[in-house]
């Protein structure tokens, strides 16, 4: 009888079971477009991001010595929009993963509430996140990220808004798509790194991109930063306009939210929690 | 504790016409693209009765439970429970009622008590470490209470599932399949928790089922659906005598056999 079973043992064997494996994980990807963008998506942003930064240095380079600091200031502030808006998505996720969403939807917690728990959550894990990175650049290299003094506050907030925006959207799409989008969460803000003139002016992007620049509040923000640290001028026009951008899209964010809210409650989303 | 397991029909005789419909369904219809889900639904339970949705697989019962508790929007019906148009107010209701499912968790890496807490917060109990502890004692649990849920055997993972949906003391509770997956030593004792606390409080219970022997035993109205809507109903006994079989599983099978030959 054993002779008519297929061998166990075997290089063959071997290699048919390692491909079926391989196969698993190819169907995964054949049917989910979100895991498929990401492959691609990780090394086009490195190369557009760092593209930029090496175009801005290679003429610029005696600008960073001009301001103490800035791109560590860069690089906390970036973390600070980063943290806020991937504290907010992986909050929701951690409902998702742990299969508990239709236990706090049966529960009198509305949207909105939903969202402010959110919002709150992903306060407290970006401080989690930053401070400490703040005090170590104190340490190390002796610079002050609160040396901005009262103006950090208000980029710190605006960072953080455009965080929760984000952080709306994607957490619908999530909704929406299952946790096959799940990787949207940690890619989705990359995109916005190359555009927001984190570490380089925002005139050193080609001109339709610094169009579309102009759009983003963290474009405001780190120009504004750049402003304080280099001519110690506080921007309240980039503040404000900063502002008013975050709120059309803190708003659109919610609203796109509270609408796949409604759509998964037509359509059952709210019960699946799988792939 | 000792848990009473009385049949329902072990129960003093009640004036159950007399007393007031606390979930009423009134042709409920629901549509997945081509698949009608739910078509045209109407049943009612009666305050402190335990009624099952009995049916196959795809009969709609799960679908069902989703729209009263809110998850899903029907595409057309009414829903009204404790009297509240669930469809327009339904957080008004949902204080007063909750939810288990085994097909629902609780987040793993929190403890029993930590769960349980922010269940009564949501719910808006008062007294929220006292009601954590009154819970966990009465479902015989307190020394679980400071273990990573992630870290219990199925049955406790039950229990504690039990305990977040007596936690608010609801008047209506609705459960999917309350025992499934469970050893039958430990589905007894669910089953005996939950008619204590049915019988204790005169909570109104729809459970979505599959074991028709539970059903027997723990409640009062069964409605079979067949094809998204309410095949027939009635008392177990009813329905045992009408369809002249030994038990509700007969009946079950019989209604479900004759659906797949037509």
């Amino acid at each position: 009888m054993t002779g008519d079973l297929p061998p166990i043992a075997g290089f063959r064997a071997g290699a048919n079971r390692a491909f079926a494996m391989a196969l698993r994980h190819i169907y995964i990807l054949r049917s989910s477009w979100p895991r498929v963008f990401e492959l691609i998506y990780w090394p086009m942003m490195q190369m557009i991001l760092w593209g930029f930064i090496s175009k801005f240095m290679a003429t610029n380079s005696s600008w960073v010595a001009q301001a103490a600091g800035v791109l560590i200031a860069a690089v906390l502030l970036w973390d600070v929009m980063f943290r806020g808006q991937l504290g907010f998505s992986v909050s929701f996720l951690e409902e998702m993963w742990s299969r508990n969403l239709p236990n706090l939807f049966v529960a009198p917690l509305r949207p909105h509430e939903f969202i402010a728990a959110l919002v709150l959550i992903s306060l407290v894990r970006t401080l989690i996140g930053v401070l400490p990175a703040a005090g170590l650049a104190i340490v190390f290299y002796h610079y002050s990220i609160f040396d901005l003094g009262l103006p950090l506050v208000a980029f710190f907030f605006n960072l953080m808004m455009l965080g929760w925006s984000v952080g709306l959207i994607l957490t619908a799409l999530i909704l929406r798509n299952g946790l096959g989008a799940e990787s949207l969460a940690w890619m989705a803000m990359f995109v916005l790194a190359p555009l927001s003139g984190v570490f380089y002016p925002v005139e050193t992007l080609p001109g339709w991109l610094q169009v579309v620049s102009l759009a983003l509040p963290s474009s405001y923000v780190f120009e504004g930063m750049r402003a304080v640290l280099f001519h110690g001028v506080v921007r309240i026009d980039y503040l404000l306009a900063a502002l008013g951008l975050n709120l059309l899209y803190l708003g659109a964010g919610a609203a796109y939210f509270l609408h796949t809210f409604r759509v998964a409650r037509r359509t059952g989303l709210l019960m699946r929690l799988g792939e | 504790m000792q848990i009473p397991h009385p049949r329902p029909a072990d129960l003093p005789p009640e004036t159950g016409e007399s007393r007031p419909a606390v979930i009423e369904v009134d042709g409920l219809y629901k549509r997945y693209g081509a698949i009608v889900a739910v078509d045209g639904a109407s049943f009612a339970v009666r305050r402190g009765e335990t009624a099952a949705l009995l049916g196959a697989n795809g009969a709609g019962k799960t679908t069902t439970i989703a729209m009263l508790l809110g998850l899903l929007l029907p595409d057309a019906g009414s829903i009204r429970i404790l009297g509240i148009d669930m469809l327009a107010d339904r957080y008004r209701a949902l204080p007063r009622m909750n939810f288990s499912s085994p097909y629902v968790d609780l987040p793993r890496r929190l403890t029993v008590a930590q769960n349980l807490e922010i269940f009564a917060r949501l719910y808006g109990v008062r007294d929220v470490s006292g009601r954590v502890r009154e819970i966990a004692g009465e479902l015989e649990m307190t020394r679980l209470l400071d273990r990573p849920a992630g870290q219990l055997s199925a049955g406790q993972r039950s229990r504690v599932a039990l305990a977040k949906a007596l936690i608010n003391r609801p008047e209506v509770l609705l459960l999917d399949e309350p025992t499934a997956s469970l050893d039958p030593d430990t589905a007894d004792r669910m089953r005996g928790y939950l008619m204590s606390f049915q019988q204790s409080r005169g909570m109104t219970i729809l459970l979505a089922s599959h074991n028709m022997s539970e059903v027997e035993r723990m409640c009062s109205s069964v409605f079979i659906m067949r094809d998204g809507h309410i095949h027939d109903r009635g008392t177990p006994d009813e329905l045992i005598s009408r369809y002249g079989r030994r038990n509700l599983e007969e009946v079950f099978l019989h209604i479900v056999r004759d659906t797949a030959a037509q």
